[in-house]
């Protein structure tokens, strides 16, 4: 079922933006993996195996993009995710990213929940890193499509100064009958954030949210 | 003055399955942008050499980030190419100053030997331009299994008074490469054409 085409990483280091450059700069990384798309062509109705069969491909994109960021997990405040479905298919299967995208990411960078009871829409036991949902967006497009892929901080999905996004665009694909699957990481907050809100150093409830 | 860079951008881009066939080893290309000011936006400047030095600088740096993505040693380095985006407060020829003069050399370097001409391309272009960045094998130009291009983007660049100067290196040629030519294994590197 799961046919991995292509696979292609960006990191980028944004030093400022016409204004004075911080001591670090924000590092923003993406995957892309361009699948086949089992359901091309037609409608169909059971298309919840595949969620299961994604679960690996998550683990491993996540694997790539933190490589491909080399910065230790601890360092990673931002996530996302997305997908772009090719013309011969629909919107939902885009929607089957949601669960093993966002499980892979959250596993990854230290969440402790139960992935089974998390699949089913139960949460639980979440006592590490990674508590926030993490926010996503997802199109039907041509080949080269850009799609923007939100981020925001792994902890509490308010924080403000972590409110993000990431154009994310492989040239060539989807084809007709592909996907493509995106994940994303960032190691901080936009380069001159300063719109208040809730920040990082306030996260108070560890609720995922606040 | 070195260069005044806003934002790097390295991406690798590997096939591994190409029309269905598998792709063996996968096909690996790495592209690193930097979004730079452009010193000499907004009026004539009739000498060059700051962006000359810029380029020199560019070489040597987006060449080694692309080596360093790809995780090869530089002698494992195909093909190259390279390319520039200039903001519409600058001209073409600062395109020209900064890919041309100085900017092979420390790419060269940075790939280990290179007896072929670097490929490129320049335009002039607004924020999110894309160019097709030609890729030709490093150390032989005419070996037409490494005739390529890889798109390069940068979604926020360039503003009007900013450069995006892109260089490309691959650890392989196209996928399912089958159009004849010189190979590889014919190489002779000595006159940068075969």
């Amino acid at each position: 079922m799961i046919e991995i085409r292509r696979v292609l990483t960006q990191v980028e280091d944004i030093f400022h933006e016409f204004g004075p450059p911080p001591a670090q700069p924000l590092r923003r990384g993406v995957v892309a993996a361009v699948l086949r798309n089992p359901f091309a062509g037609r409608h169909e109705p059971d298309i919840v195996p595949m969620m299961e069969a994604l679960n690996p491909v998550g683990l491993e994109m996540a694997r790539t993009l933190l490589a491909a960021m080399a910065v230790p997990a601890e360092r990673i405040e931002g996530y996302g995710k997305g997908a772009i479905v090719g013309a011969a298919g629909e919107l939902e299967h885009g929607a089957l990213w949601h669960v093993p995208g966002g499980y892979a990411m959250r596993e990854l960078l230290g969440w402790k929940g139960d992935a089974a009871s998390y699949a089913k829409g139960h949460a639980t036991g979440q006592s590490g890193n990674a508590l926030a949902i993490v926010p996503s967006t997802k199109k039907v497009g041509p080949p080269g499509a850009t799609l923007d892929v939100p981020l925001t901080h792994i902890n509490a999905s308010y924080v403000r100064s972590h409110f993000d996004a990431v154009e994310v665009r492989v040239p060539g694909a989807p084809h007709a009958d592909e996907i493509v699957l995106i994940l994303t990481m960032s190691t901080g907050p936009r380069i001159h954030a300063r719109v208040g809100g809730l920040a990082a150093s306030a996260i108070a409830k560890w609720d995922g949210q606040r | 003055m070195p260069a005044q860079i806003r934002k790097l951008v390295v991406q690798v881009d590997e096939t591994r399955i190409e029309m269905g066939k598998a792709v063996t080893p996968a096909t690996r290309r790495a592209l690193a942008m930097a979004v730079i000011a452009n010193p000499c936006a907004g009026r004539y400047v009739e000498n060059l050499d700051e962006l000359i030095a810029i380029g020199e600088e560019l070489g040597g740096l987006l060449g080694s980030k692309c080596v360093e993505a790809l995780g090869i040693q530089p002698g494992q380095a195909q093909s190259y190419g390279k390319g520039a985006i200039v903001g519409e407060a600058g001209e073409l020829e600062h395109a020209a100053a900064i890919l041309h003069p100085k900017l092979g050399a420390p790419l060269r370097k940075a790939v280990e030997k290179g007896a072929a001409l670097v490929p490129s391309a320049k335009k002039q272009g607004g924020l999110g331009s894309a160019i097709d960045v030609p890729l030709g094998h490093k150390d032989a130009a005419f070996v037409r299994s490494h005739f390529d291009a890889i798109e390069a983007r940068v979604g926020d660049a360039p503003r009007a008074n900013e450069i995006v100067v892109a260089v490309a290196v691959t650890a392989s040629g196209r996928p399912l490469a089958r159009v004849g030519g010189l190979q590889v294994s014919e190489i002779e590197g000595k006159d940068g054409l075969r």
